[in-house]
């Protein structure tokens, strides 16, 4: 049988409203079981409405997304968030909550109506605490940490969701250049260890270079190109995508491309 | 400390109880009148020599069971709606369901319809209609996009049906004579002076129905504040949820208010003052809250009983006299 992958989108467009542009224009993309896998594009290419798709918090107007080979919009919500979980671009809170509450809100699909928490889901959120590094601040107020620990917190609420497939959007988009190293490392780490299948939406063409396998590349809601990292991530690409002139090359001491913008071009 | 849920849960929900059956058990035997609890439950006595027992089982126990339900209701409702629109200002009568109780009770009075139904008169019956006549519009407007349920529009027509049903009521106001006019302006002052057991039965079933809902929503109503996608990615029917917290949460309210009037502040205040000592998650939130809510209303009923007594002030009056200088410390110390 055709390997359809972990997590299929077929032929998916959607728009916001009858009458608006799509956003999502025929997008037919695979992320492969154990895969970690990058979307790039300007914005406004639809690269977090791709991954609102893929999660199912939207539906698409035409074509359909799978998950396991189910349709995703037969699955329930809670059946959905038991495998698949989503790290969104920014968290913002109406109130205040610890860190450790914040994760535990993750086990939600596991747990039934009425129940409560139990050790066993406290000890699933604790671990998720442990391995993004934020198990000290598990009972400090949420909006009190930093932008990476907040970052990390929520990785780790995916986590605590205990689901095989992570969707992040912008994941390193609001951290300094220390936080970019370590929530890009633990990604990977996520991705080795634990067989965490990964699609992450981002800017940051070197942190995709470091750490995805595969990369789909998107402009004006459709896939330019997709494939294996080092044959997708060409300085035409690049251009094709930004409208920049880049150097692309193998860095000597990391092994993985590296991308250096040059100058805009016109379009 | 926040690792064991289950225990927190218990300590706090039982210390919040038990402070709400202490003032329930206390506030009937004060007021301007003092009487022998003894006498009162010496059945050897006739009723109708008995008049300790007459001023604690008719002029006082319903008014402080009416207190208890109201302050609950109306508290409980408060943390729903904050929680499911994402604005810890909102109150239970942002959504209009409170101001559709009120012109229903502003009619019944000025028209003088005097049918009543089983032990309840028609004032509260007209207030409780009006509630489900609001709560028909305000959730028809909000559904009537094709994207569910819009949290934005509920709050915009809520707001805008508080102004117009508000205008209705002056103009209803306008046209009743002086007396009229009086007990409309009294009645939107709230009262817990219910009178008897027989309007407290008739709120109890819908009251109870939307506790039922409560008692399922705490854990979707921490994710509904975290915002609809993350609410959706984690495992929540988003639309789904937000229709059961507002039906319930007006349910409640309406209930509450065609019992009572419209009893100011309780709805934020009490949320807050819990939030404080409790912290954000609504599974300690939502239960302590509908206790303190009880024994606050309870505790300003008496004090509406004792402090000008034998004149009574109306009960609306000391919740808004603690409760705003209450909120604006808050603002001034949050900022």
């Amino acid at each position: 049988m055709w390997e359809r992958g972990l997590l299929w989108a077929d032929n998916v467009s959607f728009r916001y409203g009858a009458g608006d542009p799509l956003v999502v224009d025929g997008v037919t993309v695979r992320v492969a079981r154990g895969g970690l896998v990058g979307i790039l594009g300007p914005n406004g290419s639809g690269k977090t409405t791709l991954l609102r798709l893929l999660s199912g918090t939207r539906r698409p107007t035409s074509g359909r997304v799978f998950l396991d080979t189910h349709p995703l919009d037969r699955l329930s919500r809670r059946d959905v968030a038991r495998r698949l979980a989503v790290v969104p671009q920014e968290t913002e809170l109406a109130f205040e909550y610890s860190a450790l509450e914040i994760v535990l809100m993750g086990r939600h699909p596991h747990l039934g109506l009425f129940t409560v928490e139990g050790p066993a889901d406290i000890a699933i959120a604790r671990e998720a605490l442990a391995a993004t590094g934020t198990d000290r601040v598990a009972d400090r107020a949420f909006h009190t940490l930093s932008g990476g620990e907040k970052q990390r917190v929520v990785i780790a609420a995916a986590l605590a969701q205990s689901a095989r497939i992570l969707l992040l959007d912008e994941p390193t988009a609001s951290l300094d250049l220390g936080y970019q190293l370590e929530v890009s490392a633990l990604l990977q780490r996520l991705n080795q260890d634990r067989g965490v299948t990964m699609a992450i939406s981002t800017h940051d063409l070197n942190l995709a270079a470091s750490i995805c396998r595969d990369l789909i590349l998107m402009r004006g809601g459709r896939v330019i190109a997709a494939g294996p990292t080092n044959d997708v991530l060409t300085p035409a690409h690049v251009r094709t995508l930004y409208d920049v002139e880049a150097d692309v090359h193998v860095h000597a001491d990391t092994g993985h491309l590296t991308v250096v913008p040059m100058r805009r071009v016109a379009k | 400390m926040t690792s064991n849920i289950r225990r927190r849960l218990i300590v706090v929900v039982s210390g919040f109880a038990l402070f709400a059956l202490a003032v329930m058990a206390w506030a009937p035997t004060v007021g301007s009148t003092s009487i022998s609890l003894s006498r009162a439950f010496d059945s050897s006595i006739p009723w109708s020599d008995n008049v300790d027992a007459q001023i604690f089982f008719v002029a006082r126990l319903p008014r402080v069971l009416a207190g208890g339900l109201i302050g609950a209701s109306l508290a409980a409702a408060g943390v729903v709606l904050q929680a499911m629109l994402r604005n810890p200002l909102a109150t239970p009568f942002t959504l209009g369901v409170s101001a559709g109780a009120a012109l229903g009770a502003m009619l019944a009075i000025a028209f003088g319809l005097d049918v009543g139904a089983m032990g309840v008169s028609s004032v509260p019956i007209a207030s409780f209609i009006g509630s489900l006549v609001a709560i028909a519009i305000v959730y028809w407007l909000a559904t009537s996009q094709k994207r569910g349920l819009s949290t934005n529009v509920l709050l915009l027509a809520g707001v805008t049906l508080n102004s117009f049903f508000s205008a209705l009521i002056l103009f209803v106001q306008y046209l009743a004579d002086f007396a009229e006019s009086f007990r409309t302006l009294r009645w939107l002052m709230g009262d817990l002076d219910v009178g008897s057991y027989g309007p407290i039965l008739a709120a109890l079933p819908f009251i109870v129905m939307a506790f039922v809902v409560f008692a399922a929503l705490p854990r979707t109503l921490n994710l509904l504040t975290m915002g609809d996608d993350v609410a959706a990615a984690r495992g929540v029917e988003v639309i789904q949820a937000q229709r059961w917290a507002f039906l319930s949460a007006s349910l409640a309210t309406g209930a509450a208010v065609s019992l009572g009037g419209p009893v100011g502040f309780i709805g934020i205040v009490v949320p807050h003052l819990v939030r404080l000592m409790v912290g954000s998650d609504h599974r300690l939130v939502l239960p302590a809250a509908t206790l303190f809510g009880a024994a606050f209303l309870v505790l300003c009923d008496l004090g509406a009983r004792t402090i000008m007594a034998p004149l009574e002030i109306p009960v609306g009056i000391i919740t808004a006299l603690i409760g705003g200088p209450f909120f604006l410390w808050l603002l001034v110390k949050k900022s």
